[in-house]
């Protein structure tokens, strides 16, 4: 394999998974969108070196193989509608919330809270507890 | 044996959903066009089961191409059975949504999109190659992101998000998957993939397998990378969930089942990796649930949990295993379909989901505490539900090759299961009826009877879960013979590539 293409589909992957990693929506459909050419090179590339052009008629001994353009070709289709997709989910949530952050769970943050409450009461039931020794051993 | 009739199988789905679309100001004529297609599709995937069914592998090469280059569709008893289980359950929910306000009037495009989901799951179960696996997937995940963001509600778009992406990177995972078997190989066909990767270096075949692993994984919601799963489901219209908790998962599964065995099979021992990860997803699926407080919430984290049992199945990697795990992927399917379909009722008629605004359902509607209580107590696998049944043959298989540990944590999930079912029972049922305070009644028309045709489509559902219990002896069967075919390769290699 070419190293400039292998060296390119490293840091396709790369550029793509960090930009994945970000809070804000549309760095992570950007993200995506990169790492899907990633993959789309790397289809290309698992097809061997290249050759003249996979017409009907071509010499198959010197011909580039075509099944994996085919596959790329599909994959780049999907990509680019999926991201149409994404692309108008993100526009809907900044209609409906002015940011473009990833909310966060509520359901999750409510049992996060109630259990922050019960160990809070469980503090406040010990420390009571111990108070109550205290005004016992002072009575006596 | 020619499978004239595979090819139709995605066909008549996708093209209904075609003719639906056009059909989008005619909402009666999209209707009945619904429930022909889907009634068709149903017909047909028993017409395919039944020459199946003797254990034997059809196949439909498509464009008259060789199947190293061309598209293959492969119908084995697994593929089969699920087929005709999948087009039951995509028949019932579309009856029930035909019934549900969510999917009403509001909502012109579910039909077209519901169908084309119909063709992605049947062209999963077909599909010979894994690029076509790909696609399938492609057509089943764009249908479920229309799906489950339909309405496009805030919370939708927020818990939609996190499905989409998460699915989309699964898609770039696979892609990258494919593109090096192809590299390492030069196919992407299943059946010369089986024998081309037993030629290969062990650690490369390793690496490769658990690659795909890890693509399905995330479609399949195995620990630890499930947590999509529970955030995103309980936020779309209760009938997408249903057939989203009943199907889509389980082709995750079923991919798993066919990669596992055909293309990166054990030497017949069992697979210590998946054992783990079927026991980890299993505790923390029902631990999840344990913790939650809404019904639909509660059902998501238990699809995690049940998912772990299929896993289990394919990890013993015997033949009782892996016939106990096609067993239990069709009980709970159905049971799984049928337990949303169940909350999506709960929730219509109360306007809320949420056990602690719920209760006494028990005195206000005893009939949908039947409803509720039969595919409830077949999940937490009580004896005679087809629950048990499925649970029995795994925990059996699992006795038969001494893997002691895992079968103790099944049993113990089983009673957490219950555990959480009488949690919903005690919430929902229970208790007395609490009166509508004078604001949520002022607050209009959030609470509404269900419909004829919900309540249909359930108890249908609910019959055929008992069924399954009633056919348990040659449902086992059949789920043998598939077991035995994806266990010896040879039958699936040679209907493809010829002996």
């Amino acid at each position: 394999m070419n190293l400039v293409i292998a060296l390119t589909i490293g840091a396709l992957y790369t550029a793509g998974v960090w930009l994945l990693l970000q809070r804000s929506l549309s760095r992570i459909v950007i993200g995506l969108a990169v790492i899907g050419h990633g993959a789309n090179l790397l289809l290309l590339a698992a097809g061997g070196a290249g050759g003249a052009p996979p017409v009907a008629g071509a010499d198959p001994s010197v011909a580039a193989d075509p099944l994996p353009q085919a596959l790329a070709l599909t994959a780049i289709v999907i990509t680019f509608g999926v991201s149409a997709f994404l692309l108008s989910m993100a526009y809907r949530n900044w209609v409906y919330r002015n940011d473009d952050e990833v909310e966060n769970d509520v359901e999750d943050r409510r049992i996060a809270e109630q259990r922050q409450a019960i160990e809070r009461a469980q503090a406040r039931s010990q420390e009571l507890a111990e108070d109550g020794d205290l005004d016992r051993e002072e009575h006596r | 044996m020619t499978g004239d009739l595979l090819p139709l199988l995605v066909a008549l789905p996708l093209l209904g959903g075609g003719v639906s679309l056009m059909l989008s100001q005619h909402r009666v004529l999209q209707r009945v066009l619904g429930v022909l297609v889907l009634t068709g599709q149903f017909g047909l995937s028993i017409a395919a089961l039944l020459q199946v069914l003797d254990g034997s592998t059809m196949t439909a090469g498509l464009g008259g191409w060789s199947p190293d280059v061309g598209i293959v569709l492969v119908a084995d008893p697994l593929a089969g059975l699920l087929l005709v289980v999948a087009a039951l359950m995509l028949l019932a929910v579309f009856v029930y949504a035909l019934g549900s306000e969510l999917t009403g009037d509001s909502a012109p495009f579910f039909h077209p999109v519901y169908l084309t989901l119909a063709a992605g799951v049947s062209l999963s179960f077909l599909a010979g190659d894994l690029f076509n696996l790909f696609v399938a997937f492609e057509i089943m995940l764009v249908s479920s992101y229309v799906l489950i963001t339909l309405g496009g509600k805030r919370r939708q778009v927020r818990h939609g998000m996190s499905y989409v992406v998460i699915s989309l990177l699964a898609s770039a995972l696979f892609i990258t998957a494919v593109a090096l078997l192809y590299g390492a190989t030069g196919t992407v066909n299943m059946a010369l993939l089986a024998t081309e990767l037993d030629a290969l270096d062990p650690t490369v075949r390793q690496a490769l397998g658990l690659l795909l692993l890890v693509v399905f994984g995330i479609k399949a919601a195995i620990f630890p990378l499930f947590q999509w799963l529970p955030d995103s489901y309980p936020t779309a219209p209760s009938p997408v969930t249903a057939v989203f908790a009943g199907l889509l998962t389980k082709v995750g599964v079923y991919a798993i089942m066919r990669t596992q065995t055909l293309l990166f099979p054990t030497d017949g021992t069992a697979s210590t990796v998946l054992l783990v990860l079927a026991g980890l997803t299993m505790v923390v699926g029902v631990l999840g649930a344990i913790a939650q407080d809404d019904v639909k919430r509660i059902l998501s984290f238990h699809i995690v949990s049940q998912i772990g049992y299929m896993m289990l199945g394919v990890g013993l990697f015997s033949l009782a295993g892996l016939a106990g795990a096609v067993l239990y992927i069709v009980h709970h399917i159905i049971v799984k379909t049928t337990l949303f379909l169940v909350g999506g009722i709960i929730e219509q008629t109360n306007g809320t989901g949420q056990l602690r605004k719920l209760g006494g359902m028990l005195h206000t509607a005893p009939g949908y505490a039947v409803l509720f209580l039969l595919p409830a107590l077949s999940l937490a696998g009580i004896p005679p539900f087809s629950g048990f049944v499925a649970k029995l043959s795994l925990v059996q298989a699992g006795l038969a090759i001494e893997q002691w540990t895992i079968v103790g944590v099944s049993l113990a999930v089983s009673l957490l299961t219950l555990f959480s079912m009488t949690k919903i029972w005690n919430g929902v049922f229970w208790g007395e009826p609490d009166e509508p305070s004078p604001v949520a009644a002022a607050e209009g028309p959030d609470r509404l009877p269900a419909s004829p045709a919900m309540l249909g489509a359930t108890t249908v559902l609910v019959v055929a879960s008992l069924g399954v219990s009633l056919v348990a002896g040659p449902l086992f069967d059949v789920s043998e013979r598939a077991a035995t075919v994806l266990l010896e390769r040879t039958p699936y290699i040679d209907a493809v590539v010829g002996p």
